[in-house]
């Protein structure tokens, strides 16, 4: 009887995979999706997958969309599982945001800064109408382009750290811990805490940025800056000794301004959070640089009260590869253990009866 | 398989995963961290279990995967055939022929030898996260066997209820040391977990941790003098075999409350009915 039904459990298992592919392409009528498209066209997508999965790899992100049928968490999911298997033949030198080729760069806290405001390619100003004509795949108006080229543009952070007025980040000469290899524990160094964050589910991550907003361990934050662009990713290969350009990495960086810290000994200045995520996600690293600040809270001697001030509790949930995974194991088979737990009720029910009975 | 190593893991992440073997084994019942990696599988699906086994996998190894203690259901189905894929090693079905018996919720039926190993998929290796949710308090806890929250949970059941409630992933005192979770097996097989004469592997991949009960060792399930553990089975016998000492699935037959009951371990049932 058992080798009949394993092989029934194959069979079901194969055709439940074959109606899956089937399921996926959708009417033939209709023309396939092709990975140049959604790379192309869905790039927030895109951006996204890469970003929880910890890749940056456009085409094979795109690639997970399409298998995922656009289910960007199982598309993370498929791009991480394939991460995995990659070997490392190096660390890249540290990015220079501050050489960023910047197409958008914003400061909430000075009316204008050196470099200027550039909105670039922002839905911020848009009414959220849809877009009818898109049905008929009109083409866009030509974009204007600026007649100047950009000026160099330093961090607003930097500015603020040169007049003492945001607290200094001590330079580190350490090998970043690395969350793809080693198991978590705590206290997790603020470098850890980075990493979980920026892999970290962006729902979730919003939900609990949002959260600091509303009372739970607020910081009183100010976007001091948010600049998108392209960067150089420079690396050292062993046979040369000097470091060589390897190409470049769109990405989002947003340094919030909170909350001063010192007093009457110390002297008082503003405290930073940080957010980085790759592509054009100002919600994203916003809502990353709400909880790398609200997570200093006990290094700053602060009251830890609320939940995103507690890093074992948001790192611990922020991943939603984890998170799916044991959530969605609910429907695997339980039933050894709910036979148990049934008898157990059965025992307690048997015994209340009889007492009732006395 | 072609573009993979053997077992699906490569030789570095496999010498990591066996150096946490190896300490698990020399402290038996602490929970041991491991830089767990991201597996083709999801997370819940068995990822502990399956690095455990694909880091002690060798070629002449045989491979047997059970989930609910059945060889046919479709996870145990799905995580053998990723292993004769990735591994090319042989499978079985048979509780003696394997030499690595990876499982989820159960303990087979048949006593297992010196020479095999069970592998156990672990969701939640802190036995104590119901009563400490923080992991960095309940490390503590174990590392002073600071432990009467335990106690005292179980003696609330008795106190309210008559008799300890819990009935599945029931605590174990390993080596007279460590409280340890024993996965969501039935108490019905806890038991079977006192010098077991194989040796026992747990492996959590979500959580990043594995930890072993060495052969052997003394595993004792917290209870009381005056309310000692007991094991519990539906009261009744396989309708396909007839055993009276196995764990029983129940099986609803229709809607008008009928229902059977069968061995959960199909090989032990299977091995009886023949």
């Amino acid at each position: 009887m058992a080798y009949v039904a394993v092989k029934g459990g194959e069979r079901a298992i194969d055709a439940a995979h074959a109606w899956r592919e089937a399921a996926r392409r959708g009417d033939p009528a209709v023309p396939a999706l092709s990975t140049a498209q959604i790379a192309g066209q869905l790039g927030r997508a895109v951006e996204r997958v890469m970003a929880e999965a910890s890749l940056h790899d456009p085409v094979l992100a795109a690639l997970a969309i399409r298998q995922a049928e656009g289910d960007l968490i199982e598309a993370a999911f498929l791009l991480r599982a394939f991460r995995t298997t990659l070997p490392r033949f190096g660390a890249a030198l540290p990015l220079e945001t501050g050489r960023m080729a910047v197409r958008r760069r914003v400061s909430a806290i000075f009316k204008d800064v050196p470099g200027g405001q550039i909105l670039g390619p922002t839905t911020d100003y848009t009414h959220r109408l849809l877009d009818f004509t898109l049905l008929d795949d009109a083409p866009p108006p030509a974009a204007p382009r600026a007649s100047d080229p950009v000026e160099a543009m330093p961090r607003v952070a930097e500015l603020l750290a040169a007049e003492g007025l945001l607290r200094p980040e001590p330079a580190s000469e350490v090998t970043p811990f690395d969350l793809t290899r080693e198991a978590l524990a705590h206290p997790a160094p603020r470098d850890a805490r980075l990493q979980g964050l920026a892999r970290g589910d962006e729902g979730f991550l919003l939900g609990m940025g949002y959260s600091t907003q509303r009372g739970y361990g607020g910081s009183h934050p100010f976007a001091g800056e948010i600049r998108m662009g392209a960067v150089s990713v420079e690396l050292v290969p062993d046979e040369l000794g000097f470091p060589i350009d390897i190409g470049e990495v769109v990405l989002t960086e947003c340094q919030m301004v909170n909350q001063f810290h010192g007093g009457k000994t110390e002297p008082a200045c503003f405290t930073a959070g940080y957010g980085l995520a790759f592509g054009q996600a100002d919600r994203r690293a916003m809502a990353m640089a709400l909880l790398d600040r609200a997570m200093q809270a006990e290094e700053l001697g602060e009251a830890v009260t609320a939940p995103a001030q507690n890093p074992e509790f948001v790192l611990a949930h922020a991943d939603n590869i984890e998170a799916t995974g044991f959530v969605e194991h609910l429907k695997l088979p339980h039933y050894v253990d709910f036979q148990s737990e049934a008898e157990a009720v059965r025992r307690l029910r048997a015994a209340a009866l009889a007492k009732a009975a006395e | 398989m072609r573009g993979y190593n053997f077992a699906y893991l490569d030789e570095q992440t496999k010498r990591m995963i066996r150096r946490a073997i190896l300490k698990a084994v020399a402290i038996p019942g602490h929970q041991v961290p491991f830089g767990g990696r991201e597996m083709p599988l999801p997370y819940g699906w068995g990822t502990g279990g399956i690095q455990v086994t694909a880091a002690i996998l060798g070629p002449q190894d045989v491979l047997k995967v059970i989930d609910q203690g059945a060889d046919d259901t479709t996870n145990a189905v799905s995580i053998r055939r990723f292993f004769a894929r990735v591994a090319g090693i042989a499978t079985t079905t048979r509780t003696t022929e394997a030499s690595v018996i990876q499982t989820r919720h159960r303990i087979p039926e048949t006593k297992l030898r010196a020479d095999q190993i069970l592998v156990y998929q672990v969701p939640q290796p802190e036995p104590l996260y119901r009563l400490e949710p923080s992991r960095v308090a309940a490390r503590r806890l174990h590392a002073l066997a600071e432990y009467g929250a335990m106690h005292v949970r179980l003696y609330e059941d008795i106190a309210r209820l008559g008799a300890v409630a819990i009935s599945y992933d029931y605590p174990v005192l390993v080596n007279r040391r460590y409280i340890t979770s024993p996965s969501p097996i039935p108490a019905f097989d806890n038991p079977k977990l006192h010098r077991m004469a194989a040796l026992q592997l747990f492996g959590a991949g979500r959580e990043k941790r594995i930890y072993a009960i060495p052969p052997y060792t003394e595993v004792r399930s917290l209870d009381f003098e005056d309310h000692p553990f007991r094991p519990h089975r539906a009261d009744g016998a396989c309708a396909l075999c007839g055993a009276r000492d196995s764990y029983l699935d129940e099986v609803l037959t229709d809607d008008r409350g009928g229902r059977m009951f069968v061995c959960s371990d199909t090989d032990y049932c299977a091995g009886r009915a023949a």
